[in-house]
């Protein structure tokens, strides 16, 4: 199991920045994210852009966590984790861009980095062990019934980064919506942190 | 206690607290949320008495709420943008009759070209409407000065626009705490209207008024919002006490001791600019900020008082006045009148520009070095972009649109990359 290590930066600040489309609930992760830090005591804000709403648009969404007040309103230009719930963003937005050398990257696909055509890219301008995918949105199908990509990818992101618990992820589900709907998503949530956990993702 | 909460949404459980007996409203982006969660607080009776008028449009939105408030009730709308041109006649109704309603603006550009995005040019384009204006800088904020707003309003009989930058703020989600109802209840009491539609005591409300007595109504109606600078920062002090945080006031100070250069804007780009003045002071620059809580009335005494003693004052606005420069900046200047400090205009964060931290370090840096034109700056303006269009339309006998040629330069098609 990856040591769990908090990794909030020396200015007490860690940014997240979720890209998807329309639909997928990218606005909904990045604000389930904030509900699950400040239930863990830290100070958080979620906000998404903003575009004329459209199933299918590409769709950027930020979290800062911080352990201070958060003051700042500047959109996350240089995140510390990336969030792409869809891959077929690859060549159409710039997702990278800003994304430093020790940045966490997390990929909802199925398929390895190396069909994306990521390997060697990720391998040379991010730490390999960092760089991870999990296959959300068919976690989703099996545990939700549905191809919906957030929770899962939020479980992942708590277990490879350690920012939040997976069980604050959880709650922040469990809070959000109804009894059945929520159990799938914390059940897809689970088995994306596990996956994760264990490696058995495909890695850089 | 503190709840991850969306603005929109702890602003409509805020005024929902303020026991507003009429909202009337139409739906307009940013403001929607803020409207919707209200309707839903009526409709399950979380929110009663209270009646919700879903009306056909934003003039009949400030109509309904100017005959709910002249018949006595406290009334409650919200918009943005058009939304609020299109209720600009109604605007002056409600003030120049004295009615005390408040109205949430989620800041919104203007267009032409349409723009869903956050500035500050449909508040400034109604900043002589005769409604007092309060700004937030984030949403504790926000949900703080709704409460106060509408003891303000009631005190002085006026109508009060408390403005809070629309997605930024009201689609942010973050720790937000709303005061309980005995809180607020115990901070604002009952409505007692001035003037009231009473067919037991019948009065008219809106006589013409001719040359004979126009000036007079209307130099009563200046001296009731200048008692608004008295009456603001008292209503900020008793928010302290009775809540226990400081919230509202005419202005804030922000490190401005010994500055040599101050900032001033309004909104919730104050944020950035503090954390940014942070890092500046940390390298040694002698740079502070003064945010901008209450725009009209004008608090000039007071904006004088934290500005006389700084060599520069940059003026950072998301709103000008086309053809003529900034509006915050001429009021800074009027304030500023015979005083040595020199005043730059900054324009920025139009229709959703977003304003950086690295963006306003510079601007900082240029000011603090006297790098910064004597005229309008535009932070951030792409001006090799708008050199190339000019020369392209320069040439053309029907050169078109300038918005639709500009977006296929940078190759995108309305809100999206192609």
């Amino acid at each position: 199991m990856r040591p769990r290590r908090l990794a909030i930066d020396d200015v007490g600040m860690f940014e997240i920045r979720i890209h998807g489309r329309g639909g997928q609930g990218v606005v909904t992760a990045a604000e389930l994210l904030s509900v699950a830090a400040f239930a863990e005591g830290k100070d958080a804000l979620a906000f998404p852009t903003f575009g004329s709403e459209r199933t299918g648009a590409p769709v950027t969404a930020f979290c800062r966590i911080a352990e201070r007040p958060i003051r700042s309103r500047e959109p996350i230009v240089e995140p510390d984790a990336l969030i792409v719930q869809d891959t077929t963003l690859l060549h159409q937005v710039d997702l990278f861009g800003g994304v430093g050398p020790e940045a966490y990257v997390l990929i909802n696909t199925g398929r390895g980095l190396d069909e994306l055509g990521l390997d060697e890219f990720a391998a040379s301008r991010f730490r390999p062990e960092r760089v991870v995918t999990v296959a959300a949105t068919e976690l989703a199908r099996e545990h939700l019934g549905r191809p919906l990509p957030n929770a899962a990818l939020l479980g992942g992101f708590a277990a490879l980064t350690g920012v939040v618990s997976v069980e604050a992820v959880a709650n922040a589900i469990r809070g959000r919506f109804s009894a059945k709907i929520a159990e799938g998503n914390v059940a897809a949530a689970l088995a994306a942190a596990e996956a994760v956990r264990e490696g058995r993702t495909v890695r850089a | 206690m503190r709840d991850q909460l969306e603005g929109s949404q702890a602003v409509a459980r805020a005024v929902a607290r303020c026991r507003p007996e009429v909202v009337s409203a139409y739906p307009i982006s940013p403001q929607t949320h803020i409207v919707e969660a209200l309707s839903d607080m009526v409709r399950t009776g979380e929110l009663a008495p209270c009646e919700y008028l879903l009306v056909e449009s934003e003039f009949a939105a400030m109509s309904a709420a100017i005959g709910a408030s002249a018949a006595g009730a406290r009334a409650y709308t919200a918009t943005a943008s058009q939304g609020l041109l299109y209720m600009a006649e109604a605007l002056y109704n409600a003030s120049g009759l004295g009615l005390p309603i408040v109205m949430t603006l989620a800041n919104r550009a203007i267009g032409a070209p349409i723009n869903i995005w956050n500035d500050h040019s449909d508040s400034m384009s109604q900043r002589d409407s005769g409604w007092i204006q309060l700004y937030a800088e984030s949403n504790q904020v926000a949900v703080d000065l709704h409460i106060q707003a509408f003891k303000l309003a009631e005190a002085l009989s006026l109508p009060v626009m408390v403005c809070m930058d629309g997605f930024v703020l009201t689609h942010a989600v973050e720790p937000l705490e709303i005061p309980t109802q005995e809180q607020i209840d115990a901070f604002l009491p009952a409505y007692e209207p001035r003037q009231v539609l009473d067919p037991d005591d019948p009065v008219t409300i809106g006589a013409m008024v001719g040359p004979e007595a126009f000036t007079e109504v209307r130099y009563l109606a200046h001296a009731k919002q200048m008692q608004a600078l008295d009456l603001v920062p008292e209503l900020a002090a008793e928010f302290a006490t009775s809540f226990g945080r400081p919230s509202g006031g005419l202005l804030r100070r922000y490190r401005t001791e010994g500055a040599k250069t101050i900032l001033v804007a309004l909104g919730s780009v104050l944020g950035t600019i503090e954390d940014v003045v942070d890092e500046l002071r940390d390298e040694g620059l002698s740079i502070g900020a003064v945010g901008l809580k209450c725009f009209r009335p004008y608090p000039l005494e007071e904006v004088r008082a934290a500005l006389a003693r700084a060599e520069r004052v940059v003026v950072l606005e998301k709103a000008f006045a086309v053809g003529a420069g900034g509006i915050v900046g001429q009021n800074v200047r009027l304030a500023l009148s015979g005083l040595p400090p020199r005043v730059h205009d900054v324009v920025a964060g139009l229709g959703g520009r977003p304003i950086t931290k690295a963006s306003l370090r510079g601007l900082f840096l240029d000011a603090a070095a006297d790098r910064l034109d004597r005229g309008l700056t535009f932070l951030d303006l792409d001006r090799e972009l708008v050199e190339r269009e000019l020369r392209r339309a320069g040439d053309l006998d029907r050169p078109g649109p300038h918005a639709e040629s500009i977006l296929r330069q940078i190759g995108v098609v309305a809100a999206g990359p192609v």
